[in-house]
């Protein structure tokens, strides 16, 4: 039988972007001491999830579906281990959503703020029922809603805020 | 030889990723505990950037309060009123030192009204990166003596526990945590229950049967039970009583003695030794008008 690879990977014409080196490690970890600093000072700052912004942005941009679910599982076993929660809870979450951050990445172009506003909020929800089903089946912890009013408020603050952050980001990119 | 297209390599990654994630997730709950070392690389990697971050922020919004946000005023009228804004400038500069220093005085007038009990002053230095959890890092550690499971306390009241302790920081695990639990009574009947917490503002007071007598505003302290907290600590007030006929016990909303949600400087209770509350009363004119309900001298140190 002839060998035939068959091309998956990003679309010929969206670009794949690289980043001056330190961009990355720097951003995961402002944005994990920005999570944990604002919300001590700022009550609103809970809706706030820093880190997942980071995670789907570079997802996102890098466009390969490898890179991005290890960003992913760093990003979100860090704040595991900074957090009082097993460590995988938001590893696990993290690691999907790069995953698929990456592949949507590769295959429409995700420059335009209304598209990322909407990717935002698709995947901070997508990443909250990742959480609460490993949280409540797999661990047997106290069973939380997958949706309510509050998530969807903080759904809708992170995708606002990732069109700022994400244009920040946007500044570190290597001229192609 | 069949090549694997990429995509499949990427699954297989994600396969094992994933799978490897819930191998670690399986050895935590069998060994019910915490993968530690990984923790300790974690929190003393992120906590000196924690600390710089704090002092930053810290003296970012002193710079913005004493002088940037008053730089459109002195531009309305600099000449008039240069004097005054230099005034205004140094009195905003005392004022935020005034009310720091009030704050340090207060924890220190308790921790000499209690010089029985070995207690560490800590700063609050960040939070917890998970908005569900009510956990923050303080600026002491297993150095200055610190114990998994110690009491947190501010002269208010009950604050936390000591949720995990690294060689320079600790983690406070809030009262106000879902995972979180005091043992606490009622100061009128000193019937006994539990304090949990909600992840909301107020806490939860339960297992307190419905025939018991409880009114609103009535104060709640700890009972000592719980093998954490020194008894007769103020855990908070009554603040909503509801009771449910298919349910024996009532369910008591509770509103923290403590500011959970504004901490700056706490007390770690290097042991867990009872507090004669009436000393602090004595020494504080404020803190007995704030508590109205005389605490019972505490039993005699363990």
């Amino acid at each position: 039988m002839e060998n035939t690879d068959i091309y998956i990977g990003p679309e010929p014409h969206i670009e794949v972007h690289k980043y001056y080196s330190g961009v990355v490690p720097a951003a995961v970890v402002l944005a994990l001491v920005l999570q944990a600093f604002f919300p001590v000072h700022f009550r609103w700052a809970s809706y706030l999830e820093l880190p997942l912004l980071v995670t789907l942005y570079f997802a996102l941009s890098k466009r390969n579906p490898s890179s991005g679910l290890l960003l992913g599982m760093t990003i979100g076993l860090l704040q595991d281990s900074l957090s009082g929660t097993p460590i995988g809870l938001y590893g696990i979450a993290k690691t999907v959503v790069g995953f698929f951050g990456s592949s949507i990445g590769g295959r429409i172009d995700v420059e335009h703020p209304v598209a990322r506003f909407l990717l935002t909020v698709v995947f901070y929800l997508f990443h909250r029922v990742l959480f609460v089903m490993t949280s409540s089946f797999l661990l047997a912890q106290r069973r939380e809603a997958f949706f309510s009013l509050p998530i969807l408020i903080a759904a809708v603050v992170n995708g606002i805020l990732a069109i700022g952050v994400f244009s920040l980001l946007d500044r570190f990119r290597k001229p192609s | 030889m069949i090549a694997i297209p990429s995509r499949h390599k990427s699954l297989t990654l994600l396969a094992g990723v994933i799978v490897a994630q819930l191998l670690l997730l399986a050895v935590q709950i069998k060994r019910q505990g915490q993968v530690r070392l990984i923790r300790v690389w974690a929190v003393e990697l992120m906590s000196p950037v924690q600390r710089a971050s704090s002092w930053v922020f810290y003296n970012l919004g002193h710079g913005w309060g004493n002088y940037v946000s008053l730089r459109h005023t002195r531009e309305d009228d600099q000449a008039l009123h240069a004097e005054l804004d230099r005034l205004k400038v140094r009195n905003a500069e005392l004022e935020g030192r005034a009310l720091e220093a009030d704050r340090l005085a207060t924890l220190l007038k308790f921790r000499d009204a209690h010089t029985d009990v070995p207690m560490a002053a800590a700063r609050v230095i960040g939070g917890s990166p998970d908005s569900g959890s009510q956990i923050v890092y303080i600026d002491r550690g297993s150095r200055d003596g610190l114990k998994r499971d110690m009491g947190v306390i501010t002269p208010d009241g009950v604050v936390g526990k000591l949720f995990a302790v690294y060689p320079d920081t600790s983690q406070v695990l809030l009262m106000g945590d879902k995972e979180s639990g005091v043992g606490a009574m009622l100061a009128g009947t000193r019937t006994q229950g539990v304090v949990k917490g909600t992840s909301k503002p107020e806490l939860l007071m339960d297992y307190v049967s419905n025939d018991t007598k409880v009114s609103v505003g009535e104060e709640i302290y700890s009972s000592g039970q719980d093998r954490i907290y020194p008894k007769d600590l103020p855990v908070g007030t009554v603040a909503e009583i509801t009771t449910d006929r298919r349910s024996p016990f009532m369910q008591i909303m509770v509103k923290p003695s403590a500011h959970l949600d504004r901490l700056e400087e706490v007390l770690v209770l290097l042991t867990r030794q009872d507090l004669e509350m009436k000393k602090e009363s004595e020494a504080s004119p404020a803190a007995e008008q704030a508590s109205p309900v005389p605490v019972k001298a505490a039993e005699s140190a363990h």
